[in-house]
């Protein structure tokens, strides 16, 4: 797919709890086409500290409204940057980047989870959507620290069942995700992942044991975003790999994790 | 418009500005946003005699108005770059250069003698200051005899215009300039990254996985013009000037200080267009300034 170097307009910058905004941005022309689980690289200015642009995962695409949405926690002064943009400002990308999760194939596509940890719920959403809309049926099951940390529950229940994980039981059942229940109960057909790297590995242990095709999103510290730096790389089978090129999403079987 | 060509020592470009070794990729990477050839040249990854599978991840920490990178000369080895890349790219209608490292003298004479017979890769780029590796060169560019003792071998084999990228890591980079000179180098170009640490005190660790690594970007830059004006007064072969150019205005003030061409680096992660909106500013500039040919503004600093 052919990158674009894009100026976004934002539309809407929506909080959601006190350390996540939503970015709802459009543009002046169609939006280009964008998979599940790809990414852009967000260029922020007039931050003095903030050398790189910020990698963030594309959360959603509405096409009618020509909106393409950036779910947001705010770490540090980049993604602080980007909290303070107000309706009208102008966001520099470059877009769309990395490969999307596969679409499931033949008996993976009976019963689809979907796992998001924490803000790696972001591009659940869109994975779930386009699911919905290929006639499948995702499940979600999500996980984050409190419910303060829970995003876009409404949206997700939309698309289908959700089951939630707080680590201090707030909300949901608690303990993590690779924990709760509906995993016993259910037999799910592939597993979708994306959250912080301890989680994404206790998923892909329960994917493997139960035999569950399953897809991790990777988050490795990257400059470019582009396979130029060789910075981000996740070592796999083939070597040292750029996570921005040939990822965010990996087959767990291409990786060398001790699972 | 203006004279943009520049001619280093037997390697002619349409116009100054080159792209840095390891910040570009092979060009590829970049054509969804530039016209690659808009480019003076593109030097592409460093490539070693065999394959190297690089340092450890993680590989880069963000630092103040730069960056610290510890990749490690990751490549698959000057056979598939010959085999795999080469058909690739050789057609790309710009100055295609190889940046070439090694752990050995061996290494070197016997990479540099592979790409001498490739026609379409007009002049190497020898990189003895890759400060990443063991033995990735920088041991060769920090004394004047190591330096002196890779170029020499080097320019025995091979026959096209012989760039040699130097490393800031020294005492008078200077000296080693004139080492790489005497034993047959027709430029030099600098500077490679800075050495330099980041530290992550929550956990109480290094960032990087090698501990230091190394530093570019736009903090570098008054440390890079300064090299870059000592060694163009120390030597008589064209220099080329690189660290921390971020737009065109800073190509300009390497220019100035005496150099006659630029390589940008680390600005492409941040901007993937900065290289023709530099030839562009550059081209602007002489206008402006009432400049016929680029090549006058090479050392026109007044003092």
């Amino acid at each position: 797919m052919k990158k674009l170097l894009l100026d976004l307009i934002v539309k809407e910058n929506i909080k959601l709890h006190k350390n996540y905004v939503l970015l709802k941005m459009t543009h002046r022309d169609p939006l280009p086409s964008v998979l599940p689980g790809q990414f852009a690289e967000l260029r922020v200015d007039n931050a003095p500290n903030v050398f790189l642009r910020r990698p963030i995962s594309i959360n959603f695409v509405d096409r009618d409204k020509n909106e393409i949405w950036f779910l947001i926690q705010l770490v540090g002064e980049g993604t602080r940057k980007l909290a303070q943009l107000a309706p009208g400002d102008v966001l520099n990308t470059i877009l769309p980047l990395g490969n999307g999760f596969s679409f499931p194939a033949g008996d993976q596509a009976n019963k689809p989870l979907l796992i998001g940890g924490g803000v790696g719920t972001a591009p659940m959403l869109m994975l779930g959507s386009a699911l919905l809309r290929a006639g499948l049926k995702p499940t979600f099951l999500l996980g984050a620290r409190s419910e303060d940390d829970l995003l876009q529950l409404d949206q997700f229940s939309r698309l289908g069942d959700v089951f939630v994980t707080t680590e201090d039981g707030s909300k949901g059942e608690k303990g993590f995700v690779t924990q709760h229940r509906v995993l016993q109960k259910e037999h799910f057909t592939m597993i979708y992942t994306c959250g912080p790297r301890p989680m994404m590995q206790a998923v892909a242990r329960y994917a493997k044991a139960n035999g569950i095709e399953c897809e991790v999103s990777l988050e490795n510290r990257m400059a470019c975003g582009l396979g130029a730096c060789l910075c981000c790389v996740e070592k796999t089978q083939e070597g040292h790999v750029c996570v921005c090129k040939e990822g965010p999403v990996f087959n767990i079987k291409k990786l060398l994790w001790q699972i | 418009m203006a004279d943009l060509s520049v001619n280093i020592n037997g390697l002619v470009l349409k116009n100054p500005v080159m792209t840095a070794s390891g910040t570009f990729g092979y060009g590829k990477e970049y054509e969804d946003f530039v016209d690659l050839s808009q480019i003076g040249g593109i030097i592409v990854k460093g490539t070693t005699l065999h394959p190297r599978e690089g340092n450890a991840y993680p590989r880069m920490a963000e630092t103040p108005m730069g960056m610290l990178n510890a990749v490690g000369l990751q490549n698959k080895g000057v056979h598939y770059f010959v085999d795999h890349i080469y058909p690739q790219i050789k057609d790309i209608d710009t100055a295609m250069i190889v940046n070439v490292a090694g752990s050995t003298v061996e290494d070197y004479v016997e990479t540099a003698r592979i790409i001498n017979d490739l026609e379409k890769i007009p002049a190497i780029e020898l990189n003895v200051s890759c400060p990443n590796v063991k033995h990735g060169g920088m041991a060769f560019g920090v004394t004047a005899k190591g330096c002196e003792e890779v170029v020499s071998a080097v320019r025995k084999v091979y026959r096209k215009p012989l760039i040699v990228k130097l490393s800031p890591n020294v005492t008078d980079i200077t000296e080693m300039a004139r080492a790489a000179e005497a034993a047959g180098a027709d430029s030099v170009s600098l500077i490679n990254t800075l050495l330099g640490m980041a530290i992550d005190a929550e956990k109480r660790r290094p960032i990087l996985s090698t501990v230091t690594g190394g530093m570019s970007g736009a903090a570098v830059k008054p440390v890079a013009l300064r090299m870059v004006w000592q060694v163009a007064k120390a030597v008589k072969v064209p220099v080329i000037g690189l660290g921390g150019i971020m737009n065109g205005k800073d190509a300009v003030e390497f220019l100035l200080a005496g150099a006659t061409a630029i390589q940008v680096g680390t600005a492409n992660f941040i901007d993937p267009t900065v290289t023709v909106k530099i030839a562009a500013y550059i081209d602007d500039y002489m206008g402006r300034h009432g400049f016929k040919s680029v090549k006058e503004l090479t050392g026109a600093l007044e003092i």
